[in-house]
């Protein structure tokens, strides 16, 4: 099963996702890590700039990635009860 | 209101000032995260799914126009426009960046507000009953009570790391609106035969894991006694309060343990120690903050009759306004429960205009209630339906008070990290389904929480929905039969749980149900409950 890295930067809290080059605010630009996930955690987690990193399971869908439990889909749209401030990761609909 | 002195705003300018230096290490990398973050939570600022978040202390539920301007103004600068009213009376923004923080609380500091002891095990913001001072039924006005407690534990060291967090309700009226049963410390002022004013002490209650109510551990406290008796309560709880076990460390836990008898026999032990030592202020204390809420001056010779011809109007005014001691007055509660709507979120706009109302018509005070309402606690009949239009202009006129669409709602997985499953959508569907019956139904009180810490207060409501984590999937429980009033009882989970959808049908079935059972239209759905019992509603529900 695919994972992600993910996490909240520290000076905004914004919900960010690993690229393999950098961090984005969209799902869509993620990378999995797989394997390499332990070895991320232990680089970015001592740099003390993204609180909560986690890897989390998701699944490829033709249209992207698709966290697999509600709390992940959430974090990775916005709440489901303000579509207005929806990030174009996922349908609101698919939370 | 209240206005602070010199201390109380040298405390929270210098607090802001700490807080400040605090996190500009933290950017600088100059503290880690684990030593921040009780900094931080102590300031109030919570880290959520999407953001920051920030909890505003509202005590006891009293503003005026120049604070809820200032809350306003920081949904506007700091957040997107909107702010969260909860169920302890305090008001959370969703969308805070930690590098802004330390202008925003000196934003809040600039209105004597602040946002520490919103969070953390200490004594939280003192809640009390929405109605002080203008209620018909009230004894004494609670909040300089409150508001003794309030400067007594502002930062107070000893209480500052209790076993776990603390809530305290204060009312003065004996139709508890401020569910002090449900409250670590109830207190409810009492009146003796010679017309002297005592405090009713209750310890214990609480919702969340365990849900209990509180038992009375003393029918009658002399005020001249009263922190040092709080103080007595609190370090009892400090001694034996369980530490080992967050799901043990509330202090129902241990009064529940120990049995309140005893627990009561402890306190007055420790009081009697504490009593000689001077620990409580002098009666022109009192007398000094009472003197700040002194009750507005009314024109009791207002007219009473007003003209309810609008029919639209009228009902508002039936469902939605209530008795003020003084004649040709009123009380309006400002529903933020437009059916559809979250339940308890209002605009910077609304929050402008409602500023705007209080000034001009209620007194310049406006109060939060523990259901996610405002109120206009001063207001002259003849100005009903101006506030009614004004109100109607903002889409805030809905007449639905303690009304099926009137549901409260935690944020739930929308937004907090603890929560196991949305609360706030199903509120919006049942609101939406129930609204057109709702006058049928008279009052019904639906509370949903997203998990089990129960901040949208599920076990007092007549219907209360729990939602639950199954598997990463969401589930909603149904409990029937709490209240969070004077007759306050703890509601019961009926059954399994269901998935979204489903709830909302099996709460449609429930009160289905109840309207073929209750023995007249005047019988509330919780007095058909405890007259019926749960098996008719299991039937229907799951027969």
């Amino acid at each position: 099963m695919p994972r992600l890295l993910t996490g909240n930067r520290l000076e905004t809290g914004d919900v960010i996702w690993w690229t393999g080059s950098g961090w984005s605010l969209h799902l869509k630009d993620a990378v999995a890590v797989d394997a390499d996930g332990e070895a991320l955690l232990a680089r970015f987690a001592p740099e003390e700039r993204i609180n909560d990193l986690a890897l989390i399971d998701v699944d490829a869908a033709p249209d992207g990635w698709r966290p697999r439990t509600t709390r992940e889909r959430v974090r990775a749209v916005g709440p489901s009860v303000r579509p207005d401030f929806a990030l174009p990761s996922l349908p609101v609909e698919a939370i | 209101m209240y206005r602070y002195d010199q201390y109380d705003q040298a405390i929270v300018d210098a607090r802001v000032a700490e807080f400040k230096d605090q996190v500009a290490r933290r950017l600088r990398g100059e503290i880690t995260e684990d030593q921040f973050k009780p900094l931080r939570l102590m300031n109030g600022l919570y880290l959520q799914l999407h953001a920051y978040m920030l909890r505003v202390a509202i005590p006891y539920g009293t503003l005026d126009s120049r604070q809820l301007r200032m809350l306003a103004h920081i949904a506007r600068r700091y957040d997107r426009g909107y702010g969260h009213f909860t169920t302890r009376q305090n008001i959370q923004y969703n969308w805070i960046k930690l590098e802004e923080t330390p202008d925003l609380l000196a934003d809040l500091a600039s209105v004597e507000m602040h946002a520490f002891q919103t969070s953390g095990n200490c004594i939280r913001n003192i809640s009390s009953d929405q109605f002080a001072a203008a209620a018909a039924d009230e004894i004494a006005d609670p909040r300089p009570y409150a508001e003794l407690l309030r400067q007594w534990s502002t930062l107070h060291p000893e209480f500052s790391f209790l076993p776990r967090k603390f809530k305290i309700a204060v009312t003065g009226s004996a139709l508890d609106r401020a569910a002090i049963q449900l409250h670590d410390i109830g207190i409810q002022l009492v009146q003796n035969d010679a017309g002297e004013i005592g405090l009713k002490v209750l310890v214990g209650g609480g919702m969340g894991r365990t849900p209990m109510l509180a038992p009375v551990i003393r029918a009658w406290l002399p005020v001249a006694d009263y922190l040092s008796y709080m103080e007595a309560i609190l370090r009892v709880y400090n001694r034996h309060g369980r530490r080992d076990n967050i799901y043990k460390a509330r202090i129902k836990i241990l009064v529940n343990d120990l049995g309140a008898a005893e627990f009561a026999r402890q306190v007055e032990e420790e009081w009697a120690q504490l009593k000689p030592l001077g620990l409580d202020p002098p009666p022109s204390e009192l007398a000094r903050i009472a003197a700040h809420f002194q009750p507005p001056a009314l024109d009791a010779g207002a007219p009473v009759d007003i003209d309810l011809s609008n029919p639209e109007f009228a009902n508002w005014v039936a469902v939605n306004t209530h008795s003020h001691k003084v004649p040709g007055h009123a009380i309006v509660t400002i529903s933020l429960k437009a059916p559809g709507e979250i339940p308890g979120d209002a605009s910077a706009d609304q929050m402008d205009r409602i500023a705007d109302l209080a000034e001009r018509y209620a007194q310049d005070e406006i109060r939060v209630t523990h259901a996610q309402n405002l109120v206009l606690p001063h207001v002259a009949q003849a100005d009903l339906f101006a506030i009614w239009q004004a109100l109607r202009d903002i889409g805030l006129a809905t007449a639905n008070l303690d009304r099926a669409s009137d549901i409260i709602s935690c944020p739930g997985l929308d937004y907090c990290t603890l929560a196991n499953a949305r609360s706030i959508p199903i509120a919006q569907k049942l609101a939406v389904r129930l609204a057109p019956q709702e006058a049928e139904l008279g009052e019904l009180k639906i509370k949903i929480s997203g998990c089990i810490n129960g901040c949208g207060h599920h076990h007092a409501g007549h219907i209360g929905i729990l939602g639950v984590d199954r598997k990463g999937e969401e589930n909603y429980q149904l409990l029937l039969g709490g209240s969070g009033a004077e007759d306050a009882s703890l509601a019961k989970i009926l059954g399994p749980g269901f998935d979204e959808n489903g709830i909302v049908t099996a709460v449609e079935k429930v009160i289905d149900r109840y309207k073929s059972l209750r023995a007249d239209p005047s019988e509330r759905f919780l007095d058909t409950w405890r007259r019926v019992g749960a098996e008719p509603f299991k039937e229907a529900v799951y027969g």
